[in-house]
């Protein structure tokens, strides 16, 4: 018996993506907010955003509505131009620190 | 189409002087303001004398919102496009002597502010009036910022800030008004006559009319929104202070004439006691401040203050005989005080102090200069049979009808203002000679250009002041009208 | 009293003539105005003269045609003694509030028409003579002729805004003679206050004016006092108005409290003092009192008000008299105190005397004025006759004429003062004995102080120095003329109100009909007849007070050759007091014009400086202040700005879950 993939996502319960996403949310939140290592920061960000895509992906299976699964889409073409800046910029920094700290920018305030 | 014509020529020929330079520039701006004088008198000649607004141009503008070009003058518009008219090819002239850096600029913003000033008088709808209303403090902001004297960039950010800030509570009270309009499902319109027809609640009325109020307020300006006013006429360059004087506070008592006293007559009425009350301490403490003033032009600016305060007062004394006197008021101020400030420019020039304690004796060897000071002081002063007893007379006149006391109150200011102006004129002019009685020249035919219509004016508007009156009569009886609706 | 309108446009002529009674002399005055140095003094006076010599012909010719309108061409459909009005155009004209240009022609401002013009022009004609080696003579007419002007059309307008423009003129041209020599700011200070304080007054007559077009609604004279002439005697309203007519008055008639202005207004050339500030613009406030007689016979308070300050300035301007040792100062004074006495007279509803007393007051005190003049020109400018004496000798002319007026004040028949100021002591003695007590003393007083002058000036010893002795001379013809002409006028003028002598009070039967309405609200005023030995009583009396003064100065300047004591002498303290007329200059300084001085500098430094403009510039400096505060937030680590983002989107996702 064949399943499409909507089935298949059925095949575990809601509540259960849910507790996924948020423990992924909540882990990316917490290395954004406690980590200093830009790059560290960055896959964080990247893990935030997963685990909305996660959630995006159950619910859009869940309530037979394609438009979750098409912002998925948009979400991942948006990060990974996002990375290809991110990374530059931290490219920039790395080479006029030596260093990835990000508390090493302090340099815009007041 | 003539009012199209007044609005836009000042602006198209300041386009046009960016090609001149220096010299040609300063011809081709007198030039272009005559011409603009000369259309703003045919109109006066052949407009009729009703209520009704004339040369009227109505064209949409942002009209999905019911925005519209609307343009038109009354007699009461007409009024003061003749007064700006004439006056802005005289504060040209009054410039000559002076060679201003990058001129073709500074003549370009002179006339540029002309299209502002006449934009204000004409307006028929709301956002109309508040763009040129914004429009005209642009070109003021920086002849008084570039071309002004030592402090001149602290005192015309102050000046600039305040009034673009009362300004803004008036914007904020149209669009409520705007809004208001499209209340009960008719089309949105931001015209003066839907304004005029909207019925507001007593409640509203009293707010909007701060919001709007605080904007004209400022701008005349009324005690105790006045602290801009002395600095910067003393710091502007004399043209500016002469267009700021002379014309520029003029927009203020016109608007609420037109954009105040009609549109909220309840607010008027509610806080009417109270602004009557601020009018007069302004005129009081205006004169009292100017009688002990060293500086010329600082000493104009406080009596300036007191005569503006009258003004005022005369509007909110809601009387035919206190508003057909702001109107004559306007005129004979606008004479009056670009006058005085041209002598104090004229005398600066010559000796290069305008403080009085170092002046005096100029009289001996300048009998024309007194004499054009003493006419236009004395016509400061009141002096019937020149231009400022007319005024004067009504506004007193009207603020008398309006409550005994206040008028016997503003009245002293006849006293005041003899007090400070003669003190003046003695101290500048009579007395022992001093370090540049030997020295000083009289009036020169360029200055006396400028000096004689002034002086003719005085009389003109002394003696027969019906010529204007007759103009303004019709439109003031209209916003009475509604006043008392 | 009513109104014939004559339109200016029926009558073409007649208003041509109307028009240029003052407008001659605005002629002269834009001639030697704008000719100023172009024209020799000779000329510039020659100008001046002939213009209101012009004015004075045609002013004749309408007051002989006024009596007879035979010709019917001055104003047609006019009947003999009937005012009328002359509209020339529209001047103001606001709602109701109409005030045309129009001129008044009846008994009254034909008669100041006359003075103003008569004693003008012999005014002007001295000038020529006494302004001879001043460099500005052609200023000098100018400013005389617009006098003139002004105080023509303050007779002739029909209004009360057209008496105020000539009533403001006046102050004006008086402002310009009184600092006419403007180098010294003695003068100009003295020219200064005149024209404040009588600004002080002038405020008070237009609150009067707006006060009557309020309750009248209308400011012209005949509907005015048509309208008045119904109302019941004591009216609130008129009384107010009356009141504020009356500060007016004070202020340009000089009458206690604003009396002090006209002293300093010596500093002016000596013709000015004698036209301006004896002959005629100082009558203004009784001209104004007599205009709107019925206003004031409606107030008997104000009249009450009015007799009252009249008799105390009479009296204690003629008290400051006695000591001043200025020639014109002393003159100044009896001028307040004169004036005081033609209020007296209105104040107890004697108008006509009141008038008569203003005629012959021109007379002899533009004589004296003008005498003074010729002492001070032979004298080389020397104004204190402690430095005069046995003048009589050397100015014979000037000698005999100041006489003349000096026994025309004292009230020494048969000169013109006796004439009028028995006739108000007589009305005075009707309505109250402390007033006509009042007027005697002042009379004793007058005579006293007045011989006192003529004593000290023309008899005794020579007391100035050998230089100004050498220079002694009479004056010119051109100025002891007008001295002759007005000294035959104060000598003669008493009977045209001297019933006694030619049987028929000329003046007042003129003057009649401008009372009509006065008379028909208060007969009783007017009714009042004297017995015949009580009139000579009061005759008697006032003659012996004038008598008994000049005895007192003879036998103390003459006899007993007493002089006045230099100014840093030992005064005991009722002496020092009038010496210092009262200290009431030095009051005033402390009661108003330092304080508002203080109160300038206060303002500004505590006010302007100290509250509304730090308020203002407050708002500058909160806003910038809190920048300055808020910017500290950006601290620059990205782990706090993260860390704010979270909590920021914490907050609003809660808020909004919870729905605060």
């Amino acid at each position: 018996m064949e399943q499409t993939i909507p089935e298949v996502i059925r095949t575990v319960p809601l509540e259960y993506y849910i507790y996924f996403a948020t423990a992924l949310f909540a882990i990316g939140v917490t290395g954004v907010l406690t980590r200093r290592n830009a790059i560290i920061i960055f896959m964080c960000v990247e893990l935030m955003l997963n685990a909305v895509n996660v959630l995006l992906t159950a619910f859009s299976a869940y309530r037979s509505d394609p438009n979750g699964q098409i912002f998925v889409f948009f979400i991942m073409a948006v990060a990974a131009a996002e990375v290809s800046v991110g990374l530059g910029i931290i490219v920039m920094i790395y080479r006029n620190f030596q260093n990835t700290d990000v508390n090493l920018l302090n340099r815009l305030k007041w | 189409m003539l009012t199209v014509f007044l609005l836009l020529f000042p602006v198209a020929a300041a386009l046009l002087l960016h090609f001149a330079k220096g010299n040609a520039a300063r011809v081709m701006a007198l030039g272009a303001a005559l011409v603009e004088f000369v259309v703003a008198v045919y109109a006066a000649v052949v407009s009729q004398v009703t209520a009704q607004t004339q040369f009227e141009v109505n064209v949409p503008w942002i009209a999905s919102a019911g925005i519209n070009f609307h343009v038109g003058m009354d007699g009461l518009s007409l009024v003061l496009v003749l007064l700006t008219t004439f006056l802005v090819p005289l504060i040209i002239l009054a410039s000559f002597r002076h060679d201003y850096p990058n001129a073709s600029a500074f003549y370009a913003l002179i006339l540029f502010m002309q299209t502002g000033l006449i934009g204000v008088f004409v307006s028929l709808d709301a956002f109309l009036f508040y763009f040129f209303w914004e429009v005209a403090l642009i070109p003021i902001y920086f002849l008084a910022g570039v071309w002004g004297s030592e402090r001149r960039i602290a005192v015309t950010f102050k000046f600039f800030l305040y009034t673009i800030i009362g300004s803004l509570f008036m914007l904020a009270a149209f669009v409520y008004l705007y809004f208001q309009t499209g209340i009960n499902g008719a089309v949105r319109s931001s015209d003066i006559i839907a304004f005029y027809n909207l019925t507001l609640s007593s409640d509203q009325q009293a707010w909007v009319f701060w919001l709007i109020f605080i904007a004209f307020a400022v701008k005349m300006p009324v005690f105790p929104f006045h602290t801009w006013q002395p600095d910067t006429y003393t710091e502007s360059p004399a043209p500016a202070t002469m267009l700021l004087s002379g014309i520029m506070l003029k927009m203020g008592i016109y608007g609420t004439l037109r954009w105040l006293l009609p549109v909220v007559p309840k607010g008027v009425s509610h806080w009417g006691p109270l602004v009557m009350v601020l009018c007069i301490i302004g005129i009081i403490y205006g004169a009292i401040i100017a009688i002990r003033q060293r500086d010329v032009k600082r000493l104009i600016a406080y009596s300036s203050l007191s005569h503006v305060g009258l003004m005022a007062a005369g509007v909110f004394s809601l009387t035919m005989m206190g508003l057909q006197g702001t109107v004559i008021q306007m005129l004979a101020h606008g004479v009056n005080v670009v006058g005085m400030f041209f002598i104090a420019d004229i005398i600066q020039r010559r000796t290069g102090t305008r403080d009085i304690s170092e002046l005096g004796g100029l009289t001996k060897h300048t009998p024309v200069l007194s004499v054009t000071f003493l006419v236009l002081l004395l016509s400061t002063v009141a002096l019937p049979l020149t231009a400022g007893f007319v005024g004067e007379f009504l506004l007193l006149g009207g603020v008398y009808q309006y409550n005994h006391w206040m008028g016997a109150v503003a009245g002293v200011t006849i006293i005041l203002g003899a007090v400070y102006l003669l003190r003046m004129f003695q101290r500048v002019m009579l007395g022992p000679d001093t370090q540049f009685t030997a020295t000083i020249k009289d009036l020169t035919g360029a200055e006396l250009a400028v000096l004689v219509p002034l002086i003719l004016m005085v009389f003109w508007i002394g003696l027969f002041p019906g010529t204007f009156m007759r103009i303004s009569e019709p439109a003031i009886m209209q916003i009475m009208t509604i006043v008392n609706r | 009293m009513q109104e014939t309108v004559i339109p200016a446009a029926s009558a073409p002529y007649s208003t041509l003539l109307y028009v240029l009674i003052p407008l001659l002399p605005f002629l002269g005055f834009l001639i030697n105005g704008l000719l100023n140095k172009k024209l020799s003094g000779t000329v510039a006076g020659a100008i001046g003269s002939l213009m209101v010599l012009g004015s004075f012909l045609i002013s004749v010719m309408l007051f002989w045609e006024f009596q007879h309108p035979t010709a019917q061409w001055l104003a047609p459909g006019a009947t003999a003694h009937q005012a009328y009005t002359v509209r020339l155009f529209d001047w103001i004209s606001v709602g109701t509030l109409q005030i045309p240009f129009t001129y008044q022609i009846d008994q009254l401002s034909l008669i100041m028409l006359l003075l103003v013009t008569g004693v003008g022009f012999l005014i002007h004609v001295y000038s020529i003579g006494y302004m001879h080696h001043d460099e500005n003579v052609g200023k000098f007419f100018a400013f005389l002729n617009l006098f003139v002007f002004s105080m023509l059309v303050l007779v002739l307008g029909a209004n009360f805004v057209i008496l105020f423009i000539g009533w403001e003129g006046v102050g004006l041209c008086s402002y310009l003679l009184i600092g006419f020599w403007n180098k010294d700011h003695g003068n100009n200070n003295a020219a200064k206050k005149a024209f404040i304080i009588n600004r002080v007054g002038d405020l008070g007559f237009l609150l009067g004016i707006f006060l009557i077009y309020l309750t009248f609604d209308s400011v012209q004279y005949a509907e005015v006092f048509h309208k008045a002439s119904t109302m019941q005697i004591g009216t609130g309203v008129v009384t107010a108005i009356t009141l504020l007519l009356f500060v007016g008055a004070m202020g340009k008639s000089a009458q206690l409290p604003l009396y002090t202005w006209l002293p300093d207004a010596m500093a002016g050339p000596t013709p000015v003092s004698a036209l301006i500030h004896a002959a005629t613009m100082v009558t203004a406030g009784i001209y104004m009192v007599l205009r709107s007689n019925v206003l004031f016979t409606l107030a008997p308070d104000t009249l009450h008000v009015v007799a009252w300050i009249g008799g105390i300035t009479a009296l204690f301007a003629a008290s400051i008299g006695l000591a001043q040792n200025d020639i014109k100062k002393v003159l100044a004074y009896s001028t307040v105190s004169q004036l005081g006495y033609m209020f007296l007279a209105l104040g107890v509803m004697g108008y006509s005397t009141s008038l008569f007393h203003v005629l012959t007051h021109a007379f002899f005190k533009a004589l004296m004025f003008l005498g003074a003049g010729s002492v001070i020109h032979a004298m080389s400018n020397e104004q204190d006759i402690r430095r005069m004496g046995g003048l009589r000798k050397a100015l014979p002319i000037t000698f005999l004429t100041f006489l003349i007026g000096c026994l025309a004040i004292s009230g020494i028949p048969p000169f013109s003062g006796f004439f009028s100021k028995d006739e108000i002591l007589e009305h005075v003695y009707q309505h109250n004995k402390i007033l006509w007590g009042i007027g005697m003393v002042t009379a004793f007083l007058t005579a006293f102080y007045m011989f006192r002058l003529l004593f000290l000036t023309f008899f005794g010893e020579f007391r100035g120095t050998e230089e100004q002795k050498h220079h002694l001379h009479e004056s010119p013809a051109s100025m002891t003329l007008p001295l002759i002409v007005l000294a035959i006028l104060a000598a003669v003028g008493g009977f045209m109100g001297a019933p006694m002598f030619v049987g028929k009070h000329y003046l007042a039967d003129y003057l009649a009909p401008l009372f009509t309405y006065s008379k028909a609200l208060n007969p009783e005023a007017f009714a009042t007849e004297l017995d015949h030995g009580t009139e000579l009583m009061l005759i008697g009396l006032s003659v012996a007070a004038g008598v008994l003064g000049i005895l007192f100065a003879y036998v103390q300047y003459v006899s007993r050759k007493v002089r006045p004591s230099e100014d840093d002498a030992h005064r005991s303290a009722p002496e020092s007091l009038v010496y210092h007329k009262y200290y009431i200059d030095e009051l005033y300084n402390a009661l108003f014009v330092r304080p508002v001085m203080w109160l300038s500098t206060g303002l500004y430094r505590f006010v302007e400086q100290g509250i509304i403009d730090p308020i203002v510039n407050g708002f500058g400096r909160v806003t910038l202040g809190g920048g300055q505060l808020l910017r500290y937030v950006q601290t620059g680590y990205v782990g706090l700005y993260l860390i704010l983002i979270v909590v920021g989107i914490v907050l609003v996702l809660g808020l909004n879950l919870f729905r605060f």
